[in-house]
């Protein structure tokens, strides 16, 4: 993977000029190549991770993930049907797997009856859908290789040859 | 009174810098870019290693010489990564760090008032320990030669009495390293006035702009040659004390019974730990080396945008900047940093008397934390300007 793309991901908010310093090349070369990638779709967007278990409850949310059972649509296979699931906006996640069920899709809500109402109203009585199982999440510890914590602190001494 | 501290302790000159330090030790909130080991934590399935050999109940002491396993590990991966061969049985010796090592070779080595050649700037226990094992540290000043050691240098201070070599690349602390082509340079002087050379290669796997070549790789060189290197800087395991010591059959043979009464083996955890590394480290080792190259470039990049003279490092996590134009000495210049912007460095002086005009500055730090304190570095050093 190219490096500006390995910054980037552990860092949306590095500027062009600093990684030009990283990589011994031209802030305009860089900015010329991350543009390139927005273009591409190789960068899709630049977003924040946010502990949500920090900020105040009427902002905190509920999510679950739910195994979805399906029937496979004529011709398009699991593709379709999933597109109908994963346009709601409160799909954050959805996955196609294999094993017992087909898609992991995962819910988010204010709380767990909005998730509730989403899966009994919205999901499962979906043409194509055979079955759901809900897991409501209890506990996030880890997200997207980012330990949902706050960070270590430096535990080496400050001044050592 | 009777005085019970033996002379030769007394004789070993005081670090001049130790007030410094506790200065640094003693102040809140500072961005230090004066640690001597990497910033990282040594990676999850390395310190899993470690734990579950304790709940498997491994605390017991190890053979002397280190568990096999990590020994012919090491064997392996020296023939791998160098080509170099060990045997790991006759000769490979795990020590307490680079540290323990270096003083296992240098007691192992040394009659009384032996000669120890200690290129300069230099790593801080070289002079120290040689002087504790009765030798004598003959020093050759590099600044002239952007602080690389010449072989024309290094052969005028060659006498009868010079025994051992310590040589040290990549550099602590100027991140001076060198390819095949120097080292042969430096080689045909020592096999020529059959010089032994401790090579002290810690940063081994953290060299940026070529290959690391091993001394002990040369031709000819394998058996004037003891090769020194740990866990420490490449996978970030400064806290567990775990090197290595390889080289000629005799000289390991006389480490390690030195080491067997005054260290016995170094802590079973540590090694264990150690074999995980040179499993499953690899990808961990990787990653951090191209994070501190990154850094390296930044670092370089800036200092020359705020007009502070230094050599682009080839390794380490290290870049010895020259302070001549701030008309401060070192020790001033790193005072005045501490207290006016919070920012710790340490004194050049710490490596030879002589580098009153330079500090160390380390890059084992977050970009943030570099970004941040080069700035302050640069505020400081415009108030400070003389010229």
């Amino acid at each position: 993977m190219d490096e500006i793309l390995e910054i980037l991901e552990k860092d949306g908010r590095a500027t062009c000029e600093d990684i030009a310093k990283m990589l011994k090349k031209s802030p305009q070369d860089i900015k010329k190549r991350i543009g390139k990638y927005e273009k591409e779709g190789v960068i899709l967007k630049y977003k924040a991770v946010i502990n949500r278990e920090l900020i105040r409850e009427s902002d905190a949310e509920v999510r679950a993930l739910i195994e979805v059972n399906l029937l496979p649509q004529k011709d398009v296979g699991f593709d379709k049907v999933a597109e109908r699931i994963y346009s709601f906006p409160e799909v954050s996640s959805c996955y196609l797997v294999s094993g017992a069920y087909d898609l992991l899709v995962i819910v988010s809500g204010k709380d767990i009856h909005t998730v509730s109402r989403f899966v009994a109203e919205k999901l499962s009585p979906m043409e194509n859908v055979k079955g759901v199982v809900t897991h409501f999440l209890l506990k996030k510890y880890k997200e997207d290789g980012v330990i949902l914590k706050h960070r270590d602190e430096d535990k080496r001494i400050a001044i050592s040859y | 009174m009777r005085k019970f501290v033996s002379e030769t302790v007394e004789k070993i000159k005081p670090s001049g810098i130790r007030v410094f330090f506790d200065l640094v030790l003693g102040m809140k909130d500072v961005i230090s870019l004066g640690v001597g080991e990497p910033d990282f934590i040594t990676p999850w399935q390395i310190r899993e290693a470690g734990i579950t050999s304790l709940e498997q109940g491994f605390t017991s002491y190890t053979s002397n010489k280190g568990l096999y396993k990590l020994r012919l590990g090491l064997k392996r991966y020296l023939s791998r990564r160098y080509g170099l061969d060990y045997s790991a049985d006759e000769e490979i010796l795990i020590t307490v760090g680079v540290s323990e090592a270096m003083d296992l070779a240098l007691r192992a080595i040394i009659d009384p008032g032996d000669k120890v050649i200690v290129p300069q700037p230099n790593y801080v226990s070289y002079d120290s320990v040689t002087e504790l094992a009765g030798g004598v540290p003959v020093y050759v000043d590099t600044r002239k030669n952007n602080f690389k050691l010449e072989p024309a240098s290094l052969e005028k201070c060659i006498d009868r009495k010079v025994k051992a070599i310590i040589l040290n690349y990549p550099a602590n602390p100027t991140g001076v390293s060198y390819n095949r082509r120097e080292l042969e340079a430096i080689k045909k002087v020592l096999l020529r006035h059959k010089i032994f050379c401790i090579s002290d290669e810690i940063y081994a796997e953290l060299s940026y702009d070529f290959e690391h070549t091993p001394f002990a790789c040369l031709k000819g060189a394998r058996a004037n040659t003891l090769y020194l290197n740990g866990f420490s800087k490449s996978y970030a395991m400064t806290g567990w004390r775990v090197g290595y010591a390889c080289g000629p059959q005799d000289i390991i043979a006389a480490m390690t019974k030195i080491h067997q009464y005054t260290i016995m083996c170094v802590p079973i955890t540590s090694q264990m730990a150690a074999c995980e590394a040179l499993q499953e480290g690899r990808k961990s080792v990787d990653e951090m080396k191209r994070e501190y190259k990154r850094r390296r470039e930044f670092v370089y990049t800036r200092l020359n945008q705020m007009g502070c003279r230094c050599l682009k490092p080839q390794g380490a996590f290290y870049v010895f900047v020259s302070i001549a134009n701030t008309g401060l000495n070192c020790l001033e210049f790193a005072k005045g940093l501490l207290t006016e912007q919070k920012v710790a460095v340490v004194p050049g002086t710490a490596f030879g008397g002589q580098y009153r005009d330079y500090v160390r500055i380390s890059y084992a730090a977050s970009l943030e934390n570099l970004k941040e304190a080069l700035s302050r570095m640069e505020s400081f050093i415009k108030k400070h300007k003389v010229k």
